[in-house]
């Protein structure tokens, strides 16, 4: 049985809920149009089309849409050897879908990486807790408002303050330092960064002295400013 | 398709083994019948204690950290704790090209570069809709970087679970052979371990002239070691004990927490996507795909050696089969030109600088690609709004999922066995958390 006939079985089953099979690429997408039925959905694959491998879940963002978040399930059957992909979205005011766990316990770990990443809740699921970044850490870096630099937070026993990692933070290389330890990230003291755009301020005023204009290294944020 | 059972399965094994639970219960028994005398005794039968183990120890191989609870030396619960190697690769590729994030890939499971390499290259191929459009020679190249990869993993992956059970003769035994592998794969991308070795649309390189001659005789010494591997474990006393009736996984349980690769196939679940969901030349190349029975720490080692040989046994085929020809897909809007034509012509200089610059244009839509790596299913979704850059891309690994079923599967074991089950299930923490 082809992957487009199985689509089309679901399809039977719930009617409006779920949008007509769309193929790409080989691959069956299927629209369940509302998050809440999901469960059921799954389930009616799992035990009546025998897609008994939940491969994966991702979550998608769309940053600046309504509804913000997609769900993508990806579905496997050992029987028929066919793949199946499940959509569904949902809001940002809701943020709250079930949880799949009673169908697959697989689901356990991948729920919890889009409750840590997107910031989804799933209702009913039995250990929600963050499972890659670490508890208490206050945002949900895969989101598209999460900058790639990082984000500094206001609380310093668990997470960055100001800057943020790669904005100028303890990783980031200052070009134009007198030695190696004023240059390189891994031998230099965070404390002394000051002092350093102290120096380079003076140097650049030396340059302007001489040459009409300021060019090389400009200041640095100094390190306190949020 | 065509499965063979490996040797010493278990109809054929002569030792019997008791349940890891029902030993539990025995060993419990037997401390409750005859607590010492003394205060001691007290403190014996007493509350149950919180062990940690890792982030840093060594049967871990790498940074996992498992919260036990321990009654006496018997697991009660068992919670793992993943994320210490946590990079955030999804995030980073959603702000690169395709071509820019290859190298990201050697780091996921970075005992197995070049089939990781492989499986991302194929997965934005299939968006773009050329994988089936790439030239043999390629197709041919790329099965050989993915087998050696398995080779290699697999003789690290069993160095380093003998070593954990007892054995450390097997880990420089296998660290030998694993050795030539690496000069191979020098002498074939110029690096040993980030190899970055695939392009969108082809490879970095041809093979280098004698390479084939190379692995050739690469081949004819691995397969020396593979027996002599076996003869050090197979029947080796000790670790039959640590590792028969240890850590068995019922089929039912494998489907259900989603495991892949030889950790399914240990529990009797004959699925290889090679087989089943044929990508490159796999459907003209003949071998089998070994199925464990009992679906314990053994069978999963058994599983492994088999792989080895069958991996072996394709290379050699795709050595003796390797057409000539190019190595990359005719189109210069997906693959670099030849540098020559890029300094003389203006059509290919601006293919040039398009792919450099915004990279390859891919369609809108969404594509996943399993591929069956060494540890397992390693999947790419790539969800795509058109132009160089992936809107969204996750990366399935098989490492986490493997290791979501330990909170099930160690319960009622004793605490020595965790390394035989961490060992037999050779995951890698680059992977799992990414």
């Amino acid at each position: 049985m082809t992957a487009l006939q199985l689509a089309q079985q679901i399809k039977a089953q719930f009617g409006d809920l779920i949008s007509e099979p769309a193929e790409f690429r080989g691959e069956i997408t299927l629209w369940v149009q509302d998050a809440e039925r999901i469960p059921e959905v799954c389930a009616f694959a799992k035990t009546t089309l025998g897609f008994d491998y939940l491969v994966d879940i991702t979550s998608i963002d769309d940053y600046g849409d309504d509804p913000r978040f997609t769900l993508v399930y990806h579905l496997y059957g050992y029987g028929h050897l066919q793949y199946l992909r499940l959509k569904t979205q949902v809001s940002e005011e809701k943020s709250e879908l079930p949880t799949l766990t009673g169908v697959w316990r697989t689901a356990n770990w991948h729920e919890r990486e889009i409750y840590d990443m997107m910031g989804l809740r799933f209702r009913g699921h039995p250990d929600l807790r963050r499972i890659l970044m670490w508890e208490g850490y206050p945002y949900f870096p895969l989101r598209k408002d999460f900058p790639l630099a990082g984000k500094s937070s206001d609380v310093p026993e668990i997470a960055f303050t100001s800057p943020a990692p790669l904005a100028g933070g303890p990783f980031v290389t200052i070009a134009g330092g007198k030695d190696a330890v004023a240059r390189e990230p891994r031998v230099r003291i965070p404390q002394t960064d000051a002092l350093e755009t102290n120096a380079r301020l003076a140097r650049r005023k030396d340059i302007k002295e001489a040459h009409g204009r300021a060019y090389g290294p400009g200041p640095i944020e100094p390190r306190n400013k949020p | 398709m065509s499965a063979v059972a490996p040797e010493g399965s278990s109809e054929q094994r002569e030792v019997q083994f008791r349940d890891a639970a029902g030993r539990a219960a025995e060993t419990a028994q037997a401390l409750a019948e005859s607590p010492p005398p003394g205060e001691e005794g007290a403190e014996l039968n007493g509350e149950k204690m919180v062990l940690n183990m890792g982030p840093s120890h060594p049967a871990t191989h790498g940074v996992l950290r498992i919260v036990l609870e321990l009654d006496g030396e018997i697991i009660t619960r068992a919670v793992p704790e993943v994320g210490y190697l946590h990079r955030g690769d999804e995030k980073i590729a959603e702000n690169m090209t395709y071509t820019q994030f290859i190298p990201y890939t050697d780091r996921l499971d970075y005992l197995a570069p070049l089939a990781n390499n492989v499986a991302y290259a194929l997965a934005v191929e299939k968006l773009l809709g050329i994988d089936r459009q790439l030239p043999a020679r390629c197709q041919f190249i790329r099965v050989i970087c993915c087998e050696l990869a398995r080779v290699s993993s697999h003789l690290l992956g069993l160095g380093s679970f003998g070593m954990d059970v007892g054995a450390l003769t097997v880990f420089l035994h296998t660290f030998t052979e694993r050795e030539k592998i690496y000069n191979l794969c020098e002498s074939l991308t110029g690096a040993r371990f980030t190899t970055s070795y695939t392009r969108i649309g082809g490879l970095s390189r041809d093979l280098p002239p004698g390479w084939v001659e190379q692995c050739r005789k690469f081949l004819h010494e691995v397969i020396v070691n593979i027996d002599e591997t076996e003869t050090l474990l197979t029947r080796n006393r000790i670790f039959v004990d640590r590792t028969q009736g240890i850590g068995v996984i019922s089929k039912a349980d494998a489907i259900d927490y989603g495991l892949s690769g030889p950790n399914l196939r240990g529990s009797g679940v004959e699925h290889d996507l090679r087989k089943t969901q044929p990508y490159l030349v796999y459907d003209q190349l003949d071998f089998d795909v070994p199925v464990g029975s009992a679906g314990d720490c053994y069978d999963r080692y058994l599983l492994r050696i088999e792989e080895m040989r069958q991996s072996v046994k394709i290379l050699h085929q795709c050595l003796d089969k390797l057409p000539g020809g190019p190595v990359n897909v005719p189109d210069g809007k997906i693959v670099l030109p030849p540098k020559d034509r890029v300094l003389t012509r203006m059509e290919e200089l601006i293919h040039h600088f398009i792919n450099v610059t915004q990279g390859v244009n891919a369609p809108p839509g969404d594509i996943y690609f399993g591929h069956e790596n060494p540890k397992g299913e390693l999947g790419f979704y790539i969800h795509s709004k058109g132009g160089g850059t992936p809107h969204r891309l996750k990366i399935r690994a098989p490492s986490f999922v493997n290791l979501s079923i330990l909170s099930q599967l160690l319960p009622g074991h004793m605490v020595s066995d965790i390394v035989a089950i961490l060992g037999s299930f050779d995951f890698v923490m680059g992977e799992c958390d990414r």
